[in-house]
């Protein structure tokens, strides 16, 4: 690691539950260099964008300018004279559903009757030229009725005032009202009169968090070529291809097993590519010219065609006794899905069930809710529903921590949950929950040196080039957060992986090919299949065959969950191979060894030694099987009580940041952004690292600049001119402490790393902002207006 | 769309006249966005990048203006300016350090800043602060107009060149004092100014000037803060002396300078924080000049 990003590591490799035999320097535990790296780094890897195909046309969609209207008419007469026009289709030209959606199918294909959101898709168009397809769109005549827009939470929860963004009779889920969907979660005593009379100290407040965006870097894209067979080949850049086809197959009014999906270089995702977003009118318009339709969108268009992380608002009371243990929390956090429902039941459900935060709390009453409105969708977004709890929660104990003269580390460390902790859903943690152990790190870490002021180098200071301050203002602060995330998918959810893997000769050296229908969205998942395969096979060479539906489901890169499932799937499949491989020996030779290994290309019995070869033991045979990895089963939370073993596993993953504020200026330099985070097994440890470099750097945008600005639901800052994502002199060293506490129940003892950092940094960088301050900042992304006060 | 490619200034001049709504085109950090998001669809882009002499700047002395002038051809990068000019031109060079990233700054120009004429430009306040008597030449094949800058911008991104004129260079005193910038942004880098301030010392004729950037609809001078610190820094004798200029009137200057910007609020800040941030900016910024001035004349007394 370069000195700008120096990073310690922490094994702990004594408490590994599971014994890794096979050594190989590129196997587990090793950071080979990922396949894909270097073609990223050089801009020689081919993404969706990047598709081409004989003869294809372009597709474009036309847009609602309004987040809430009536649909009058809609002439596409003089769009489709155009010459070089193919189609324009709207929702009258769908030969299956009109609708489609994650968990409740509420969101029409193409508009029709209403427009819900600022954006929404209402007429598509295929042509031959991405110029002649934007012409016709201005071509596409809509008359729209505008009606007033349904924004505010306040409106949302009273539609008899302000009307349904979803007729009742139209819900297709359980929503009421404008309620998507809701949850409680009650325990101990709940919180009343009594309980609350338990504590000396209580600390209210409310916060609130902004809208945010996943802002990958390659926009939604994707081609879909018309097969022979009446079906649709799509080559997409998405999260999860099985769930893709599951919505996609309906609307074109296919059976499943038409639709084939392969992934295509997908230029990061982070949630925003869990919902659908070009996938079904490429098909569509593939469907109806027959030629391969392509779909790019541009950044603008990026920004209205997926969905975001909820804007939240929410209220905290918590409840401790004079010496800082608490005694109870009373949580409602209300989260705005705009227009369709996404995944707001899954964050609803996230955000009640870790409202507590890594914590114990005797008596706990939380409501949780996601509210239709007319604003942007909001669904899956890195650690969604945890994200926004952390940042009231942590903020909640920070004030505590004053109010009671305490630590605030100390406070946490006090009240930290541990492995036998019970949370507030019953559920008892039953892997190391080593959440103490994680503060003493980043606290113990070393404090950067104090600001320079005789040798400045202004890139160093808020505002940086922008040469606003020569040290004039500047006050540091230093914060800390932890917070608590799940793995995986909860709540009753079957989120299975399958892994085929191969094994064979191939110019004189055994091979193995690992086949998933994973979507390698820059996490490294395909590097991690290769490791594992060479570790349970002791191969060297492994390909790895392009992610497609030919195989079965992966499950989605989401939830830090590809790792776990369907690197548990590639070892399970490994396992059957090399057992397989035995078997042949067995079988063959009469072997009755039980110490049979695969080092180095051999068969290895450790009381006899080297056996064969694999490739004298293969010859021209190929072993080929394929296996499911499902997580133990979850249930679905009490909907009045939130009581149920809802989640597979928690993650945890603790902050320092250290700030220098222009406090005159409030501008914000986070100077050093220390994470201590346990991680299992670090399969990779450099993937490790990137992970939670990544996700810190995401929470840091989230605390001081990254937010989707909406007036009366419309977007006003659809660019990366004002939608500001942190540069590189935005993103500080960030030391990296990790632990490898094993998890019994998961493959090699790992946990998910990916989310767990988002949900801290942002916390963290407050409080760090607070310190430095004196202000309440109650409200993220902070602002240079909140910090001076204009 | 046509792709106008002069190979010289005159043919640039002739291909302009005969087709006034050509959209010049030189580093094309501005144009290039503009085409990608469709926001222009100009018949005919004319493309300034084969002219070699708007890649260069001479010095010398000008009709109309005192003292030494840098010509600046209007499409030096402003990673040139810093590396080259930050003595003769420090605020704009300060200025154009604050613009995009590394890649912006190697292409982006300020005849291209000037002929976007957005508010939000960064070279206009340094520009501004660095006289009354900053010219842009302005040529057609009618011949050369000098523009003072005063007269440069007239509205929101729109500046007084004539359809058939193109910016060849612009005429800029060589600093007779310290000069700065400051812009806000909200985050550190590759950021549109939420605001901006441009500050020069002319102890030659014993003025200053100063420029302020999106927080008006144009770039504009603080015209009552100049008139008001020139009078103090006179009326005291600090030109001579060096002494401080002290609080009050550092103050004061801060609320002049706040008081001539008439901000909007709008996603990258309020009017109110706009004016804050002016205020401190201008103290913070003559703060600097002052303490560059007094040492430098304590080192030449020495
Ligand atoms: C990522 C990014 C970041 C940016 N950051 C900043 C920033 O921080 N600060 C800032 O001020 N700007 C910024 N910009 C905008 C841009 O870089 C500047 O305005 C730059 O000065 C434009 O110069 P150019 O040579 O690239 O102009 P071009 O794009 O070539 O032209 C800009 C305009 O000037 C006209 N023009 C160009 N040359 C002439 C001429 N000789 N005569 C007449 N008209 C002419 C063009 O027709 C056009 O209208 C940024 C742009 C990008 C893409």
């Amino acid at each position: 690691m370069s000195a700008r990003n120096s990073s310690t590591r922490t094994i702990r490799g004594e408490k590994n539950l599971q014994e890794i035999t096979t050594a190989h320097p590129d196997g587990i535990g090793g950071s080979p260099l990922r396949p894909d790296g270097t073609l990223k780094v050089k801009g020689e890897f081919a993404y969706s964008s990047d598709l081409w195909h004989e003869d294809m046309l372009w597709g474009m969609a036309l847009r609602s300018p309004h987040s809430h209207a009536k649909i009058l008419s809609i002439d596409t007469t003089e769009a489709l004279t155009q010459p070089g026009v193919y189609a324009v289709l709207t929702h009258e030209d769908i030969p299956g559903s009109k609708y489609y959606g994650l968990e409740i199918q509420d969101q029409p294909a193409l508009a029709f009757g209403k427009v819900r959101y600022h954006g929404e898709a209402v007429a598509i168009v295929a042509a031959d030229h991405p110029e002649t397809a934007r012409r016709a769109l201005a071509k596409i005549k809509v008359e729209y009725e505008v009606l007033p827009p349904i924004t505010t939470e306040e409106q949302c929860l009273d539609p008899e005032t302000h009307g349904y963004v979803h007729e009742p009779h139209e819900y297709r889920g359980h929503a009421s009202g404008n309620i998507v969907h809701s949850q409680k979660v009650v325990s101990g005593l709940g919180v009343n009169e009594d309980v609350r009379a338990m504590a000396d100290v209580v600390v209210v407040g409310e916060y609130e968090v902004g809208m945010q965006d996943q802002a990958f870097l390659g926009p939604e894209s994707g081609l879909a070529v018309p097969a022979e067979d009446g079906g649709i080949d799509l080559y997409i850049a998405t999260q999860w291809l099985h769930v893709d086809r599951e919505q996609v197959a309906p609307v074109l009014g296919l059976p499943e097993n038409k639709v084939r999906l392969t992934l295509a270089g997908v230029g990061g995702a982070f949630g925003g590519r869990e919902d659908l977003s070009m996938q079904i009118h490429a098909c569509l318009l593939a469907q109806r010219t027959g030629k391969p339709v392509k779909i790019v969108y541009s950044r603008e268009e990026s920004f209205f065609g997926h969905v975001h992380r909820h804007p939240a608002k929410m209220r905290y009371e918590h409840g401790a006794t004079r010496d800082g243990k608490l005694v109870y929390m009373d949580a409602r956090i209300v989260l705005d899905g705009g227009a369709y429902a996404s995944a707001s039941p899954a964050v609803v459900g996230n955000a009640s069930s870790l409202s507590v935060g890594p914590y114990e709390i005797p008596n706990v009453n939380v409501l949780a809710i996601a509210l239709y409105s007319n604003n942007p969708s909001c669904g899956a977004m890195r650690g969604f529903g945890a994200v926004q709890a952390c940042f009231a929660y942590e903020t909640q104990l920070d004030r505590l921590a004053a109010k009671l003269g305490m630590d605030p580390v100390e406070l946490r460390q006090l009240n930290a949950v541990s492995q036998g902790s019970h949370l507030p859903t019953g559920q008892v943690i039953d892997a190391p929950a080593p959440v103490a152990e994680l503060l003493q790190k980043v606290k113990d870490l070393p404090l950067p040196p104090a600001l320079d002021t005789t040798h400045l180098d202004i890139r160093e200071l808020p505002g940086a080039l922008s040469n606003t301050s020569h040290g004039e203002g500047i006050v540091r602060g230093v914060g800390y957060a932890v917070g608590l995330k799940n793995v995986g998918f909860s709540e009753g959810f079957d989120d299975y992986s399958t892994a085929r893997v191969r094994l064979e000769v191939i110019g004189g050296e055994p091979v193995a090919m690992v086949h998933t229908a994973m979507a390698e969205v820059g996490q490294g998942g395909v590097t991690v299949h290769g490791q594992i395969a060479r570790t349970e096979l002791g191969v060297e060479r492994v390909t790895i065959h392009p992610a497609n539906t030919e195989v079965g489901s992966a499950g989605s890169t989401s939830a830090s969950r590809q790792t776990y499932m369907t690197g548990g799937a590639v070892k399970l499949a490994a396992e059957a191979v090399r057992n397989e491989l035995f078997n042949l020996g067995r079988s063959r030779y009469g072997w009755t060894y039980n110490d049979l290994s695969l080092i180095g290309g051999k068969v290895v019995s450790a009381s006899a030694g080297v056996l064969i070869s694999m490739v004298d033991l293969l010859g021209d045979q190929a072993i080929d099987l394929t296996r499911e990895h499902h997580h133990r089963p979850t249930v679905p939370f009490d909907k009045e009580t939130g009581q149920g073993f809802g989640h597979v596993q928690y993650t945890f993953c603790a902050h320092r940041a250290v700030v220098d504020v222009d406090v005159e200026l409030g501008l914000v330099k986070v100077v050093e952004l220390a994470a201590a985070q346990d991680v299992g097994k670090a399969l990779n440890p450099l993937s490790v690292i990137g992970q939670i470099q990544g996700g810190s750097t995401q929470g840091l945008g989230l605390a001081v600049m990254e937010e989707i600005i909406t007036r009366d639901g419309k977007v006003r800052n659809p660019s990366f001119t004002d939608y500001l994502i942190p540069t590189i002199l935005d993103t500080p060293p960030q030391p990296v402490e990790i632990l490898e506490l094993a998890d019994p129940n998961a493959p090699y003892g790992l946990r998910g790393v990916g989310e767990a950092p988002t949900l801290s940094s942002t916390p963290a960088i407050v409080s760090a902002i607070r310190a430095a301050t004196g202000l309440a900042l109650n409200r993220v992304p902070v602002r240079p207006e909140h910090i001076t006060g204009t | 769309m046509e792709f106008l490619r002069p190979a010289t200034w005159d043919e640039a001049l002739a291909a302009k006249a005969e087709n006034p709504s050509a959209l010049p085109i030189s580093g094309g950090t501005d144009v290039m966005v503009e085409l990608n998001f469709d926001r222009h669809r100009p018949g005919a882009l004319l493309d300034l990048n084969r002219i070699t002499e708007l890649t260069t700047w001479e010095s010398g002395t000008y009709e109309g203006q005192e003292g030494e002038v840098i010509r600046l051809g209007s499409a030096v990068p402003y990673a040139r300016i810093t590396k080259e000019l930050s003595g003769p031109l420090q605020g704009l060079s300060i200025a154009g350090n604050t613009v995009g990233s590394p890649q912006i700054r190697n292409r982006g120009s300020v005849g291209g800043n000037l002929g976007g004429a957005s508010p939000a430009g960064d070279a206009h306040p340094a520009l501004l602060a660095a006289g009354k008597d900053v010219f842009v030449e302005a040529e057609s094949v009618r011949g050369t107009r000098l523009i003072a800058i005063d007269d440069f911008y007239v509205g929101v991104k729109r500046n007084s060149l004539e359809p058939d004129e193109l910016i060849r260079a612009i005429r800029i005193p060589v600093a007779d004092g310290p000069q700065q910038f400051s812009k806000i942004g909200t985050r550190n880098a590759m950021v549109i100014a939420v605001c901006a301030f441009g500050f020069a010392l002319h102890p030659k004729n014993g003025t200053v000037g100063t420029g302020i950037g999106s927080a008006a609809p144009t770039p504009r001078r603080a015209a009552e803060a100049e008139q008001f610190l020139a009078d103090e820094l006179a009326s005291r004798g600090l030109w001579e002396s060096g002494g401080l200029i002290g609080p009050a009137a550092v103050q004061r200057f801060g609320e002049l300078v706040s008081a001539a910007a008439s901000p909007i609020d709008d996603v990258r800040g309020s009017a109110a924080y706009r004016r804050h941030a002016l205020a401190v900016m201008a103290r913070r910024t003559l703060t600097w000049t002052w303490n560059e001035y007094t040492q430098s004349l304590r080192s030449a007394a020495a």
